[in-house]
C-alpha cells in the first residue's frame, strides 16, 4: 500500500530538483543580483529616510531617535515655505515653457522622414554629453553684468545702464529649461511619431479645421506623451540645486539647495529627511496619476 | 511658376516656419557648448570677460594636478560603474523579463524610483544609510550610488531589446546540443547586444556628468571632475578646465559616431 505513495513523492523530488536546475537557479542568478541592489540600495535607503524625518535633531546636530513632527512643522514655518513655494513656481514655469517650446519642436522632428528624425533627435543630445555645470557656466558668462549681451544691448542703444541678469529667478529658469527641454521633447517626439497620418487626414475631411483637429484628435492621442514630459521635467526641477548653485550664486535657494545644507554645513538630518520626503510625495503623487491612465512601463525614459 | 493654392501656400510657409523655429531651439541649446569652447582659448586666468587669443591651456591643462587627478578619479569611477550597471543590467533585464517570482513587482517598481525621483533624495538617503553603518565615504560610496542609478536604465534600455522570439532561438539552440552558457554568449548576448551598448554609453556618460552623488557622497579626499568644477564656481572656472571639457565632448562624440557604427553592423547581422 505504501509503494505508489513512495513513488509519487518520489517522483516529485525528482520534479521539484528538475525544477530548482532548470528555473529557479538561472532565476537567482539573472534577477537575484538587481533585486538584492535594489532592496538594499533603493528601498532600504528609502524606507530609512522616511524613518528618520520623524525623529528628532540633538544639540550637536545629531539625530536623537525619539518620534517628532518637530521637522515636519519647521516646514510650515514662513522661510521654509516660502522657499517650497518658490521652488514649485520654478518648476511649474520651467514644465509650462519646456512642453510648450518643446512639443511643436518635437512635431517638427516627428513629421520628418525616419533616418531625418533620428539625426535631429541626435542633435538634441549632443550638447548634454558636455558638462552640465560648464554649460550653465557659459549663460553666466553671456549674462554678466560686462559680458557681451550687456554690451550689445548698451552699444546698440537699447538700454543705457547694464542690466542685472546674473542671480535672478529668470536667468535659473533659463539654465533650467537649457538643462530640462530633452526631457520633454524625447517622451512628445515618441508618441507623436506613433500618431496617424490617417487620423489627421480623416479630421480635416471631415471638415474640422486645423485647429479643431490639433484640439480634438492630436492632442489627446499625445496626451501620454505629455504627462511623460511633465513628469520628467517637473521632478528634477524640483530637487535640483546645481543650476541656482551655479546661476543663482547662492542668493537663490530652493528645495535642493536647503535639504543639501542639512547635511553639510547645517546639519539638521530631520529636516533635510523630511524635505526629501516631501519631494517624494509630490512625485508618488503624480506617478499615481500617471498610472490611472498609463502603463509606467511606457514611460519613455532613455 | 505654377500658382500655389490656398492650402499649399499656408503648408510652405508652415514649413518655413518650423525650419526657422527648430533652428533656433538648436541655437538655444548649443550656445552654451560654443561659448564654452570660445573661452578656452581665453588668454587669462579666470574665466570673466574675454581677454584675447591663446591655446597655451591646451598645454597647461596637463599640467594642472588638481584638475587631472579628478579626471582620473571621475574616469575610473565611469568605468567601474559602467561594467557593474552593465552586467547586473544585463542579467537583470533577462531575468525580470523571464522568470516569474515572489517580489518580482516590487523590484520593477524599484527600478523606477532612481529614474523618477529627485536625485538628491537618493543621495540623501544613501548618505543617512553610510553614515548610520559607519561606511567611509569615498570612491566606494559614489561608485555605489552611481551604480543605484545606473543599473536602471540599464535595465529598462537592454529589456527593450529583448523580443520575443529570442525564447525560441534560445530553445533551439538548447536543442541543438549547447549549454546554458554557450547559449548565452552565443544565442541571447548577440541578440541583444546593440541594447548593452546603449546601456554601456548611458551608463558611462550618467556617471561621467553627475554632480549630485558625488559631492554628497564625496569624502574629504578625492572629488570627481564635476564637483572639482561646483568648488571653482565660486572662485571663477580657470580655462584650462573649458579646454579639457572640449576635448572630453569631442572624444565623446567621436566615441558616439564610432559606437553607431559598430551598432549598425550588429543591427544588419541580427535578423529583426
Amino acid at each position: 500500500m505504501k509503494k505508489p505513495i513512495d513513488d509519487a513523492s518520489s517522483l516529485q523530488a525528482i520534479n521539484r530538483r528538475r525544477d530548482v536546475r532548470r528555473k529557479t537557479l538561472p532565476a537567482l542568478a539573472q534577477a537575484g543580483p538587481v533585486s538584492v541592489w535594489m532592496i538594499l540600495f533603493v528601498t532600504i535607503p528609502m524606507l530609512f529616510i522616511i524613518y528618520i524625518s520623524f525623529m528628532s535633531r540633538g544639540v550637536f546636530g545629531d539625530v536623537v531617535y525619539e518620534f517628532s513632527l518637530e521637522s515636519y512643522q519647521t516646514l510650515l514655518d514662513t522661510t521654509y515655505f516660502k522657499v517650497i513655494l518658490k521652488s514649485l513656481q520654478v518648476a511649474v514655469f520651467t514644465t509650462v515653457l519646456c512642453l510648450g517650446l518643446g512639443y511643436p519642436f518635437a512635431y517638427y522632428i516627428a513629421r520628418k522622414p525616419p533616418e531625418v528624425a533620428s539625426k535631429l533627435i541626435m542633435l538634441i543630445m549632443i550638447p548634454f554629453w558636455t558638462n552640465s555645470l560648464m554649460r550653465l557656466n557659459s549663460w553666466l558668462l553671456l549674462f554678466q553684468t560686462s559680458g557681451p549681451i550687456n554690451t550689445f544691448l548698451q552699444w546698440s542703444g537699447i538700454t543705457d545702464h547694464p542690466i542685472t541678469f546674473i542671480y535672478t529667478d529668470a536667468l535659473v529658469v533659463l539654465g533650467m529649461i537649457t538643462n530640462m527641454l530633452p526631457f520633454a521633447v524625447l517622451p512628445l517626439y515618441s508618441t507623436i511619431e506613433k500618431l496617424q497620418k490617417s487620423l489627421l487626414e480623416a479630421s480635416s475631411d471631415l471638415g474640422a479645421t486645423p485647429v479643431q483637429t490639433f484640439l480634438k484628435v492630436t492632442l489627446p492621442l499625445t496626451f501620454p506623451g505629455i504627462f511623460s514630459a511633465i513628469i520628467l521635467v517637473f521632478i528634477p526641477s524640483l530637487g535640483i540645486y546645481t543650476v541656482s548653485d551655479v546661476l543663482g550664486g547662492g542668493k537663490v535657494l530652493y528645495i535642493g539647495n536647503i535639504i543639501k545644507n542639512q547635511f553639510g554645513s547645517i546639519r539638521n538630518w530631520p529636516l533635510g529627511a523630511a524635505l526629501s520626503v516631501l519631494l517624494l510625495v509630490i512625485t508618488g503623487l503624480l506617478i499615481f496619476i500617471y498610472t490611472r491612465f498609463a502603463k509606467l512601463e511606457d514611460m519613455e525614459v532613455v | 511658376m505654377a500658382k500655389l493654392t490656398k492650402v499649399q501656400r499656408r503648408k510652405k510657409a508652415l514649413g518655413i516656419l518650423g525650419n526657422i523655429y527648430s533652428v533656433l531651439i538648436y541655437a538655444v541649446l548649443y550656445i552654451p557648448v560654443v561659448v564654452m569652447m570660445i573661452f578656452s582659448f581665453n588668454n587669462q586666468r579666470y574665466n570673466y570677460y574675454w581677454n584675447g587669443f591663446t591655446t597655451q591651456w591646451y598645454g597647461k591643462l596637463f599640467s594642472n594636478d588638481a584638475l587631472i587627478g579628478s579626471l582620473w578619479y571621475s574616469l575610473v569611477i565611469a568605468v567601474l560603474a559602467t561594467v557593474i550597471s552593465v552586467v547586473i543590467g544585463t542579467l537583470g533585464a533577462l531575468g525580470l523579463k523571464r522568470f516569474e517570482f515572489r517580489g518580482k513587482k516590487l523590484v520593477n517598481n524599484m527600478l523606477y524610483v532612481p529614474i523618477i525621483v529627485p536625485e538628491i533624495v537618493l543621495a540623501v538617503a544613501l548618505l543617512i544609510i553610510f553614515m548610520n553603518l559607519g561606511f567611509a565615504l569615498g570612491m566606494g560610496s559614489i561608485l555605489i550610488g552611481h551604480c543605484t542609478f545606473c543599473i536602471p536604465y540599464a535595465v529598462v534600455t537592454i529589456k527593450g531589446r529583448i523580443s520575443g522570439d529570442g525564447d525560441s532561438l534560445e530553445e533551439a539552440s538548447m536543442d541543438l546540443g549547447a549549454n546554458r552558457m554557450q547559449t548565452f554568449w552565443r544565442v541571447t548576448l548577440p541578440s541583444i547586444m546593440p541594447g548593452v551598448m546603449s546601456a554601456a554609453f548611458l551608463s558611462f556618460t550618467l556617471s561621467i556628468d553627475d554632480v549630485v552623488m558625488s559631492n554628497l557622497l564625496a569624502g574629504a579626499k578625492n572629488s570627481t571632475l564635476p564637483v572639482l568644477i561646483l568648488s571653482m564656481n565660486k572662485t571663477g572656472i580657470t580655462p584650462d578646465v573649458n579646454a579639457l571639457t572640449t576635448i572630453m565632448i569631442l572624444v565623446i562624440v567621436a566615441g558616439m559616431v564610432l559606437s553607431n557604427l559598430v551598432k549598425g553592423r550588429l543591427n544588419k547581422r541580427v535578423p529583426q
